[in-house]
């Protein structure tokens, strides 16, 4: 089985939000990126289906070569081969089309994608991907089984789970659950001594357009400051939330 | 030329969902001087649509389609707006909206912008404002091509009743074998109680409550408001509570009108989360825990004192004014 894993690469999570140019440009300075937690599940699953069952895992991802250390951090994890498609990634059907050649070209039988990057949370690239390659498509991926040409696939839905029945090729937008927490990878020495001689390869953009653009950005409005009640007098806060804030 | 809204059902019945996005549909509409249809399959009646603004429900009635299939729903959702010539589709942010929308916008050659919070600020260039960077920002996105996909963030934009009439009109789209690459075998899925996605209130509570034996108190309180509950991520991790029930950055997002968040210290990832729910409440023995900067009400105590004491006032209080 060939598996292809598409990988955002994000602000960490405890990031401050700030931008730049007027507002136009998010600003990296001081900013730690790392692999969009959703593309991490998907990455140890993989990682999984190459040890239980037999498979290469190759790793891409649509940026310029500032991403390169968050796509070698994916080889040291255990994938094969990197793949950056060097452009910006500009908005969601740019980044598909993107990988949609790549997807086509290498000819892989699962393609698993993260349910949302958390940067600008889109959750648009998995199921354009996999309309634009006419492969079958599971979003908010919980649990995934490949036998042979067919696959198992559950989904959260609002207020529980579906189990599905599909066949490859199969695009999966991954999350948490596809495999435990306890279970993700961290990079050991060997493992990124092993990276660094794995190929990273850089091809160039196809031709496509993007159909969005951030034009601007702006920051939530900030807080007034929050109202205590005494733990005394809970019959205030009920209050509070019926008369004042209108919320029972 | 009219703007095509998909209006969700569940076993026949609109979803409170599908009445915020005819709401929305309708003022898009306003704004570019046309009409809502609203597209539903099996709905049992379309009445209840026109309060909201549909002027138009093609109602799809189809036993192959009685269960949601993200493709075939696609399929027939861009058919509706090809026969309307819809330059405009509008979807919820469901999980099931949010599954067929990439296969949609490609169907459609649409650009598609998701989590839009507002009616659009201008119609040309088309712009809509959305969340960004998980509810850390906002971003000003512009649409460039002829037809136009927008998914709606849950609670965002409300219900706004409208008068008028809507004309059930009977759609059959064609459906193809090759929609059904993918087959549902088995919903698992709890009837009786309220989903995070659909709550108007949340009670979610984090490691401050010592051990998942302790949750009674917060599963009664959710019961006593009608809630949702809802945890932080570490409590999800070591199984007190079940995956589905993580909120946050990297878990489920929250737009409730109200959120009670009981011992959680409200560090940045579980915040980035739930900071659309509009009113937001924080009960914790700690007062320099972060969330009372994030909080509009708080309380600072012991959650085994307070929480039980707050489900007797809510109970009276239930009592005066039923
Ligand atoms: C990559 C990444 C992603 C993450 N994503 C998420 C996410 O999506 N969602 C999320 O929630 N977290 C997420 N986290 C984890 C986050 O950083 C915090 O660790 C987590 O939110 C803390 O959970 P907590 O508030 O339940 O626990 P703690 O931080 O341990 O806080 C417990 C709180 O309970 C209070 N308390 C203790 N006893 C009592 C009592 N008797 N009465 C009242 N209060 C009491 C304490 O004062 C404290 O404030 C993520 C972390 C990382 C690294
Ligand atoms: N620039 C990119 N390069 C590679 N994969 C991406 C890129 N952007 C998004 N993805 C994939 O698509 C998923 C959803 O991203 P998004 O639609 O941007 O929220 C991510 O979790 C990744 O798996």
């Amino acid at each position: 089985m060939k598996i292809l894993v598409c990988i955002s690469h994000v602000p960490d999570t405890t990031s401050k939000i700030n931008f730049t140019d007027g507002d136009t440009k998010f600003d990296t300075n001081g900013v730690q990126f790392v692999i969009n937690p959703n593309d991490e599940f998907g990455l140890t699953r993989a990682m999984w289906f190459k040890e239980k069952q037999g498979a290469s895992v190759d790793v891409v991802n649509v940026g310029g070569a500032e991403t390169e250390p968050t796509l070698r951090k994916a080889l040291a994890i255990g994938a094969d081969t990197a793949i950056r498609v060097n452009a910006e990634a500009t908005d969601g059907a740019f980044v598909a089309k993107q990988l949609a050649k790549v997807a086509q070209d290498g000819g892989y039988d699962l393609i698993i994608a993260g349910r949302e990057s958390i940067d600008y949370n889109g959750g648009m690239v998995p199921g354009m991907l996999a309309e634009l390659i006419g492969a079958n498509f599971v979003n908010t991926c919980i649990g995934l089984e490949v036998d042979g040409s067919n696959a198992t696939a559950t989904r959260e839905i609002d207020g529980g789970k579906e189990t599905s029945t599909t066949s490859l090729p199969l695009v999966v937008g991954g999350q948490k659950g596809l495999v435990e927490e306890s279970d993700l990878r961290i990079p050991n020495m060997r493992g990124i001594m092993m990276a660094r001689k794995k190929p990273l390869n850089v091809v160039e953009a196809t031709d496509a357009s993007a159909d969005s653009s951030a034009t601007k950005f702006e920051k939530p409005a900030p807080k007034g400051a929050v109202k205590l009640v005494d733990a005394g007098n809970l019959d205030e806060l009920v209050n509070l939330l019926h008369t004042e804030a209108k919320v029972i | 030329m009219s703007v095509l809204v998909y209006t969700e059902t569940e076993n026949g019945v609109f979803k409170k969902a599908a009445f915020e996005v005819a709401s929305y549909a309708k003022a898009v509409a306003n704004t570019l001087g046309t009409t809502v249809t609203a597209v539903a399959f099996n709905a049992n009646s379309t009445g209840d649509l026109a309060a909201y603004g549909a002027d138009k429900v093609l109602n799809i009635k189809n036993d192959q389609l009685s269960d949601f299939n993200a493709k075939a729903y696609a399929n027939a959702i861009k058919q509706a707006a090809q026969k309307e010539d819809a330059k405009v589709v509008i979807i919820s942010s469901s999980a099931d909206s949010k599954f067929l929308a990439g296969l949609l916008a490609i169907g459609l050659n649409a650009g598609y912008a998701s989590n839009v919070v507002s009616a659009p600020e201008s119609a040309s260039p088309f712009t809509v404002k959305r969340t960004a960077f998980t509810n850390k920002a906002f971003s000003f996105t512009e649409i460039n091509t002829d037809v136009k996909l927008i998914g709606l963030s849950k609670n965002a934009f409300g219900l706004v009743e409208a008068s008028g009439a809507a004309a059930e009109e009977a759609f059959e789209p064609s459906v193809a074998d090759s929609d059904f690459g993918v087959k549902t075998t088995s919903v698992d899925k709890a009837t009786d109680k309220v989903t995070i996605a659909d709550a108007e209130v949340v009670v979610s509570a984090g490691r401050g409550m010592k051990g998942p034996e302790n949750w009674g108190m917060i599963e009664e309180l959710a019961d006593v408001l009608g809630a949702a509950t809802a945890c932080s991520k570490p409590v999800s991790d070591m199984g007190w509570r079940p995956h589905g029930e993580h909120v946050g950055q990297t878990g489920k997002p929250v737009a409730s009108n109200l959120y009670i968040a009981i011992g959680i210290s409200g560090a940045i990832q579980h915040l980035a989360g739930i900071n659309s729910s509009k009113v937001k409440v924080v009960i914790n023995n700690d007062a320099e825990a972060p969330f009372f900067k994030a909080a509009d009400y708080g309380v600072v105590g012991d959650a085994f004192e307070i929480v039980p004491s707050l489900i007797e006032k809510l109970k009276q209080f239930k009592a005066q004014n039923a």
